[in-house]
């Protein structure tokens, strides 16, 4: 289990290390920032020095090795734009996303688990055939679509909820959440429910198709032969069993989700770092962007690490070993 | 006394698409106490439909459609679906035919166990595994307490079938129903569990249908056979009279083609043709087609004919030399 660990984490950094390098390269491909920040209007020599001052007069090689310096240093470097440090600008958007995407994919794992379930323990009930239709529409139809409905819904025709942005913050443990006043869970919801259609469609097919195959089973025939009621075979037998695929797909979503709310952040004007990312690219803000997505790639590593933990626990048949 | 199973003209339906077929065809067997009843037919014969169907674990598309199964007395086609329920593991158990596919693999073997016991008996989880530990030592498992924190990977396919068959004798079964139960397992196991499952039936008094398509297995274990083709039982007797005095051909031919009860170095004879189709069974017999005695009498239903207690279902069967 230790070598398990120590295996999977010196992975990591060999991830952390290749992603970096292909980010920075592809970043230093995209353009220029200085010409996209810079007034047309100035002299070279105000350009020079601002070339010089962010050392992109350096080669590449060298700008890249100052970076990594710098990110062992614990310094992330500074936004262009905003002019802060990338950690504290990062560290001002998180809380916003955390909440919105634990909002949403508690509302698809608490409906999309139960209704897959259902949708397997009766493949042939109208009520299956309702919840497999609309799953189809979940994760077809584009999400900044359903998002603009949602707000002529139910912000412009009926007035309820607001149309975009986060809420009144309070304190909640350590830090400020809008998920502690009803105003914020007011602003919340929407889009919390917006991002969690596709991931509630997906968990429904995957929950749905675990389960029939599960029915079918030996051991399911088994567990009926002595007389178990179906709920304590569903909830006792099968569930544990299929959960290995549901549990992969819902820590692969939970990463896509934290990085990339982009779109519904977007749509709903949510303060999240979606939209910082989003931003920064079309500002060419090099240091977030290069930051950002290096973030990015430690949160999956760590996702995917726990989601093998997790394996482990579940299915007594998988071992964890040291290395690969 | 009544006895512990009696099927009576079980008939068992699937419907497929265009036309139903008739899996169980009008069969009806009795076990008492303590009996052991082999159930014995090639694959396709109907000899599983009609142990599911004495479970009432039957799954659309197919249907019990007429019958009655008494156990203990009680007809199970007469109750409920969740009275059903209460007597399945209870007063009637099944162990089916593979011991890596039976057991649910990621729960413990204890765990597994004592949910089996507390659906039917209100107790404790810890008193539910000492009854668990109890039916692993019943059925011969060394250092059952350890087995029970197992997981079902961690044994080997004659533990977990020993495992299988504690499970359906933890609430004395009035009848337990063995689905192909050693077919998986090697031959030495096979034999140590055959010994064992003998033994059971005499100490615990349940009644226990064998179903197979070994006549070997039966032969030593049975104290009565039901011989299955197409549906049909098409021969019923006492384990020594189907076994020395067959008198339906294809059971004739079933006893012919067991290599070890055959002359070693010489051509092992066969019944020729296979198995028919449910859904194009041939007219009358339908073993006709397969039989070396067929006549042209054959084409029409075959009556049973019963000679000391031993029934057969054949318009020619053999004669006792």
């Amino acid at each position: 289990m230790f070598g398990y660990l120590v295996g999977r984490l010196s992975q990591a950094v060999v991830v952390v290390f290749a992603m970096s390098v292909i980010v920075f390269v592809g970043v230093y491909a995209i353009g220029n920032p200085i010409d996209v920040m810079i007034d047309p209007g100035a002299t070279q020599e105000i350009r020079d020095n601002l070339i010089r001052q962010y050392g992109f007069d350096q080669p590449l090689w060298r700008q890249y090795f100052t970076f990594v310096g710098n990110v062992l240093h614990g310094d992330l470097g500074r936004s262009m734009v905003y002019n802060i440090s990338v950690t504290s600008l990062v560290f001002s958007r998180l809380p916003a996303t955390l909440e919105l995407v634990l909002v949403s994919v508690t509302l698809a794992a608490c409906i999309g688990i139960p209704a897959g379930l259902y949708a397997g323990y009766r493949p042939d009930s109208i009520g299956a055939k309702v919840i497999m239709a609309l799953s189809v529409l979940g994760f077809s139809v584009p999400t900044f679509w359903i998002g603009m409905l949602l707000i002529m819904a139910f912000a412009v025709e009926l007035g309820w909820l607001p149309s975009g942005g986060r809420g009144e913050v309070a304190e909640f443990l350590w830090f400020k959440t809008s998920l502690a006043t009803s105003n914020g869970w007011s602003h919340v919801i929407m889009p919390a429910i917006n991002l969690s259609l596709f991931k509630m469609g997906l968990l429904i097919r995957l929950t749905r198709a675990g389960m029939v195959e599960a029915m079918g089973a030996e051991y399911v025939r088994f567990a009926r032969a002595q007389g178990l009621p179906d709920r304590q075979i569903v909830f006792s037998h099968i569930l544990r069993n299929i959960s290995i695929p549901v549990i992969t797909v819902f820590g692969l979503e939970l990463g896509s989700t934290l990085a990339f709310a982009v779109v519904t952040e977007t749509v709903f004007n949510w303060p999240g770092v979606g939209k910082l990312i989003i931003d920064s690219i079309l500002q060419l803000d090099r240091p977030v962007m290069v930051s950002y997505l290096v973030m990015v790639v430690i949160l999956f590593v760590l996702i995917n690490l726990i989601v093998d933990l997790i394996y482990a626990r579940l299915d007594p048949r998988v071992r964890l070993k040291g290395g690969s | 006394m009544t006895a512990a199973l009696d099927v009576q003209g079980l008939t068992t339906r699937f419907a497929t698409r265009g036309d139903a077929v008739t899996a169980v065809n009008n069969v009806s067997f009795s076990v008492g106490k303590g009996r052991i009843l082999g159930l014995v037919g090639e694959s396709g014969s109907g000899k599983s439909v009609t142990g599911f169907s004495i479970m009432g674990l039957i799954d659309t598309p197919g249907e019990v459609s007429s019958g009655k199964v008494l156990i203990d007395g009680i007809d199970m086609r007469t109750l409920s679906p969740d009275d059903m329920r209460k007597m399945r593991g209870n007063k009637v158990a099944m162990v089916f035919q593979d011991p890596m596919m039976t057991l649910n693999p990621v729960l413990r073997v204890g765990d597994q166990m004592a949910m089996a016991v507390r659906v039917h008996r209100k107790m404790s989880k810890s008193a539910a595994w000492e009854e668990a530990r109890k039916a692993l030592d019943t059925v011969g498992i060394p250092s059952p307490a350890e087995r029970l924190l197992a997981y079902p990977h961690q044994l080997s396919g004659g533990m977990r079938q020993r495992v299988a068959i504690a499970m359906a004798l933890l609430h004395n079964p009035a009848v337990i129903i063995a689905d192909e139960a050693t077919t998986a397992l090697d031959v030495s196991i096979q034999g140590q569990i055959l010994a064992e499952v003998r033994d059971l039936a005499d100490r615990t008094d349940a009644a226990i249908v064998w179903i197979t398509h070994d006549l070997g297995v039966v032969s030593s274990l049975a104290d009565d056979i039901c011989v299955m083709y197409a549906g049909q039982i098409v021969e019923r007797g006492t384990a020594q009279q189907v076994i020395e005095h067959p008198r339906h051909p294809y059971t004739k031919g079933l006893l012919d083609s067991i290599p070890a009860l055959h002359e070693p170095g010489t051509h092992l004879p066969q019944i020729p043709g296979s198995t028919p189709q449910l859904s194009r069974l041939p007219q009358g017999c339908p073993f006709r087609p397969r039989c070396p005695r067929a006549t042209d009498i054959c084409t029409t239903v075959p009556p049973a004919d019963t000679k000391d207690d031993q029934t057969v279902l054949c318009h020619h069967p053999l004669e006792r030399t």
